[in-house]
């Protein structure tokens, strides 16, 4: 799809036939994250007809629909018309809050975070420093993707500003908490995994027999909270 | 009432439509890789096209029915056998207590879907009864069929009927549109996607032209395709966006990855096109081994194709209602529906 239709501060596309992409332009910020997880909220509110899921991500949303057999078209053009109008209710009012605000107890650095000191030398800070930057400022939740519960927060102060490792782990351990590119994300379960592990969390993120099955959502803040070895093994019991 | 696994085939696995309404929580749709097929034996079995059918993949299961059932086949010919007697892909077909379903050597496609009427009883995860085997969730404990694993069913039909039934359901004609019948064709159609202007033009070229063969480490998550590298002209970082089921991705090696039905519901690669839905059955019936090749269309003739294909089932629901009656007469709820997970 090579014309998008324009509606600013969106472009939407379509990918493929059965998904509406809407997109933003300019790089990752926290205030492109809220735009995008309150447009999500606002479609999925809609409840258009043929809508199964709205997936918020850095600076898009993703629409996806079944074919309508019955009532209003599915066309691309039809469609984006309805998505427009949803859109176009949401540019007032972009102060309203997009998620909870949620505490994730994190035991920083030891065998919970591997690289915590070679994230504080490569940054030029001391480890308590790491800390203090990683749980001063509450981190937003862009989207949730890789496997079922994992997110992807940011931004994270500019002095934590670090690429990813050159060698990727082959087995990250479930719960770990790691950083890269001014972001920090939670491992749900063991997987390959290239960021920086500076903790670890006893927090469960996915439980598939709840609704809704996740402990965070795009839209919500987080607060890290550092707890010590003997509270991370007392929470991660219980 | 059910059905014992006496050996487990390749890969067999318990599917349906999906599990959709999640995926903004980072939890994969899944679902059959062949939906078509899917809702085709659902519907010849006189189910609702959402229970949930056995995906089975190249080299079938061997199942004793411990009840009187109705199943339907669709999909791959895997050469299904009932007692050693060949029986057809695409037709309601009775089973008696104590008869074994066999499969033997793939004649055409890769996977093969079983319906049994009334549907298998298995607890429904997030809205969906489908298999995401990474994730170890849903479907029977999250995992493929075993050896000597015992699958419940919901119902069961009255066996002193089953002959007078077998017999009712033969006279019914089935006219199946071919618009849901198997496809063997060669070229895949596909749509532009968001950045194929960010390939250079004759890796464009070279997706439509090409000869892909299907890579071996090709399964539910994604098909990887071995041919041309296909390079970008704009090597600008990408963030990640949702995907889509056929979203055609090309990480930095240049060799194209279709997205198929346990894909990760967001994934940061360039995304240079995007297989129509209504060829997607035919990439989940192809083999490693084997080629594709790609032709590109509008979107307004994939969305077209989509809806004729989606008008096409409509008809077939209403064109098996004398199958459904008859099997519903028949069967009896083995587990109070009060009572089912």
């Amino acid at each position: 799809m090579k014309t998008p239709v324009n509606c600013p501060p969106w472009k939407i596309f379509f990918q493929g036939d059965r998904t509406l992409l809407l997109t933003l332009d300019g790089p990752v910020s926290v205030e492109g994250g809220r735009l995008c997880a309150l447009a999500a909220n606002a479609l999925r509110a809609a409840g258009l007809p043929g809508a199964t899921d709205v997936v918020p991500a850095f600076n898009s949303v993703a629409m996806h629909f079944q074919p309508r057999l019955f009532g209003p078209s599915t066309s691309f053009k039809n469609l984006a018309g309805e998505v427009v109008q949803i859109l176009e209710q949401l540019a007032t009012g972009t102060d309203a809050p997009t998620g909870r605000s949620v505490d994730i107890p994190v035991c920083y650095g030891g065998e919970h975070g591997p690289d915590l000191q070679d994230v504080a030398r490569a940054c030029g800070l001391s480890e308590a420093e790491v800390i203090r930057l990683h749980t001063d400022q509450p981190a937003y939740v862009f989207m949730l993707g890789f496997a079922p519960g994992a997110p992807y927060m940011g931004m994270l102060d500019h002095a934590l500003d670090i690429a990813r490792r050159t060698t990727p782990r082959t087995a990250v351990p479930a719960g770990s908490v790691a950083i890269a590119n001014r972001q920090t994300i939670i491992y749900p379960h063991t997987s390959p995994g290239g960021w920086h592990i500076i903790g670890a969390t006893p927090a469960t993120l996915f439980f598939p027999e709840r609704e809704p099955p996740t402990l965070l959502a795009p839209g919500d803040t987080v607060r890290f909270v550092p707890v010590d070895a003997d509270e991370f093994k007392a929470l991660s019991s219980s | 009432m059910s059905i014992t696994v006496i050996k487990p085939g390749l890969l067999s696995s318990f599917q349906d439509l999906g599990r959709h309404g999640h995926q903004h929580l980072g939890v994969p749709v899944g679902g059959a890789m062949d939906v078509r097929a899917h809702r085709l034996a659902n519907l010849l079995a006189g189910n609702d096209e959402d229970q949930a059918s056995l995906e089975i993949t190249l080299k079938g299961p061997q199942l004793r029915f411990d009840a009187a059932s109705c199943i339907a086949i669709s999909g791959a010919d895997l050469a299904p056998a009932l007692n050693q007697q060949p029986i057809p892909n695409n037709r309601p077909v009775i089973v008696q207590a104590g008869d074994v379903l066999t499969f033997g050597t793939r004649r055409r496609g890769l996977r093969a879907y079983l319906a049994v009427h009334g549907g298998f009883c298995l607890p429904c995860v997030l809205g969906s009864r489908s298999t995401y085997m990474r994730g170890t969730l849903g479907g029977l404990q999250g995992r493929s069929l075993r050896a000597n694993d015992r699958l419940a069913l919901n119902q069961a039909l009255d066996s002193t009927q089953a002959p007078a039934l077998s017999e009712a359901l033969w006279k019914i004609k089935v006219y199946l549109p071919a618009l849901l019948g198997n496809t063997h064709r060669r070229d895949v159609r596909i749509i532009a996607g968001p950045h194929a202007d960010r390939f250079t033009p004759e890796s464009w070229q070279q997706l439509l032209s090409a000869d892909w063969r299907v890579a071996a480490q090709s399964e539910r998550m994604g098909y990887r395709l071995d041919g041309p590298v296909l390079n970008l002209a704009d090597t600008r970082q990408l963030l990640s966006e949702g995907t889509s089921f056929g979203t055609i991705q090309v990480p930095a090696d240049g060799q194209p990855i279709i997205l198929m039905a346990d894909r990760q519901t967001t994934g940061g690669y360039a995304r240079i096109a995007h297989v129509a839905t209504v060829d997607l059955p035919v990439i989940a019936q192809t083999m490693p081994g084997e080629h594709l090749r790609f032709r590109d269309i509008s979107l307004g003739e994939a969305q077209q194709l989509d809806h004729e294909r989606e008008a096409a089932f409509e008809r077939l629901f209403r064109g098996v209602a004398d199958i459904r009656t008859l099997l519903g007469d028949a069967a009896r709820d083995v587990v109070p529906r009060s009572e089912l997970p």
